[in-house]
């Protein structure tokens, strides 16, 4: 009887063990991680999010805003046309964001129907919304240039930045007419390499 | 009996020291560049009349209201920038994240709280980066100039609030930066402007808050929308008083500059709302 009892909990300390092992610890944070930001963002569902919670996915990032009639609609289609070439097996490892740069007009009620009106619902799309300071922060680590022309119209350099699940910028691809087949090329490098 | 009261003593303490494993320090929660603690200063500031101005690239020569604000009377130094790091080391050399500067930030300093060799504490703090620059601010309570509030107080020379046409302010620019290493200088050595500010020119540029609103030069090739200049170097013929050379290297500058950019005779001054 006794031994019966030895074996059961040599089992169950073992199993104890082996579950223990596989909690691991954060790995800590890349020195030029975007996840050290710790400014606060609203998403499409009006939910508070900081930008560490995007971690452990490969993120593709794009700043606009939803008023925008020129340069905007054609950047959220490149964005699609990202999302359309990914492997449909990977996009689970991947998040497509939009940044707003027009947190005052972009609530997270105009996020949504945005999202809605131009079919991108599925849950690799974060469409987020901060304040001025923290749009600024982060239009300048992705070193985008932007400026208010007049409320609700702004001159804006076009990037699609990749980032790594750690948040290291990986590829940013620049200018009127988007490389998306680059944009994905180096998608798939970083799902390759985790 | 004795053994199965060990092996539950052994899957407890397997159990206790599992947890402590899951709790342990949190990397992301720990760093944050927001905790920062505040630190005095007594740099003088002048109060800025507003009013409105013609910016040197502007949208149909439309004008921009300036509104009434506080100027650091000189550029943060060298011994206000040490003070920062002591009470902040998460701004020291060693310590800050590569996202916020880059390898060159504060490249001369001897140690992460000791000054360059022969640096003098009263000379403009240089090879610093926007985040550090806004950081700073943010600790004495201040904030980073904007473009429009910096260039505003620019125009002046030493007799008048707008001295862009005067053939003499250009030329004393021109001539300005031709002459090397200026940046070493101690601060206020030199004649204060109409508005009673020193060292808009003479020893480094400054990093504005909106450093990144320039969109001309580089950019007006890059291919952006909502510019009425995008020809090949068209924003040379959207400048507002092409004579004025100096404001060219300044923009210039401006739009080649990155956040994390550090730079040799790059620094800042703070500013505040009236």
């Amino acid at each position: 009887m006794n031994k019966l009892f030895h074996i059961l909990f040599l089992i169950i300390f073992a199993t104890y063990t082996v579950s223990c092992n596989r909690v691991k610890p954060l790995k800590e944070l890349p020195s030029d991680s975007i996840f050290h930001l710790s400014s606060e963002w609203q998403n499409q569902d009006g939910k508070k999010i900081q930008l560490k919670e995007l971690r452990g996915k490969t993120l593709v990032v794009v700043m606009i805003y939803t008023t925008c009639k020129t340069a905007c609609p054609l950047l959220v289609a490149d964005m699609k046309k990202i999302a359309s070439k990914i492997n449909p097996g990977d996009l689970k490892k991947i998040s497509l964001v939009l940044v707003s740069i027009d947190p005052e007009t972009d609530t997270p009620e105009k996020l949504k129907s945005f999202a809605k009106t131009n079919q991108m619902e599925e849950d690799y799309w974060v469409f987020l919304r901060g304040n001025k300071s923290s749009t600024q922060e982060f239009a300048n680590v992705l070193s985008m240039k932007y400026k208010e022309i007049s409320p609700m119209d702004f001159s804006h350099s076009n990037i699609i930045s990749v980032f790594n699940p750690d948040g290291e910028l990986v590829n940013q691809e620049e200018g009127a007419g988007i490389n998306s087949d680059k944009v994905i090329e180096e998608v798939n490098k970083v799902l390759k390499s985790i | 009996m004795f053994n199965l009261l060990l092996i539950l003593g052994l899957i407890l303490t397997g159990l206790g020291s599992c947890s402590t494993q899951e709790q342990g320090p949190n990397p992301i929660s720990k760093i944050n560049s927001s905790q920062l603690k505040p630190i005095l200063t007594d740099t003088k500031m002048v109060k800025v009349t507003g009013g409105k101005y013609l910016p040197f690239y502007s949208e149909n020569d439309s004008l921009v209201q300036v509104k009434d604000f506080w100027i650091d009377i000189r550029p943060v130094t060298n011994a206000e920038f040490l003070k920062f790091v002591q009470a902040n080391p998460q701004w020291r050399r060693s310590q800050v994240k590569r996202l916020y500067a880059d390898t060159t930030y504060l490249r001369d300093w001897v140690a992460d709280t000791e000054l360059p060799k022969d640096a003098l504490p009263d000379a403009p703090v240089t090879f610093v980066s926007w985040f550090a620059a806004k950081a700073y601010a943010d600790a004495v309570g201040k904030r980073l100039p904007t473009l429009d509030e910096w260039e505003y107080v620019a125009m002046a020379d030493a007799d008048e609030p707008n001295a862009r046409g005067k053939k003499s302010y250009n030329d004393a620019l021109i001539n300005l930066y031709m002459v090397k290493n200026r940046q070493f200088n101690q601060v206020m050595q030199s004649k204060p402007n109409y508005w009673g500010i020193y060292n808009l020119f003479d020893l480094i540029w400054e990093w504005t808050d909106d450093f990144n609103s320039t969109l001309v030069t580089g950019d007006s090739r890059g291919g952006e929308y909502g510019d009425k200049t995008l020809a090949c170097a068209g924003s040379a013929t959207s400048a507002t008083d092409v004579m004025n050379y100096a404001a060219f290297i300044r923009f210039g500058l401006r739009s080649s500059l990155k956040a994390n950019y550090t730079v040799g005779n790059l620094g800042f001054r703070c500013a505040k709302d009236f």
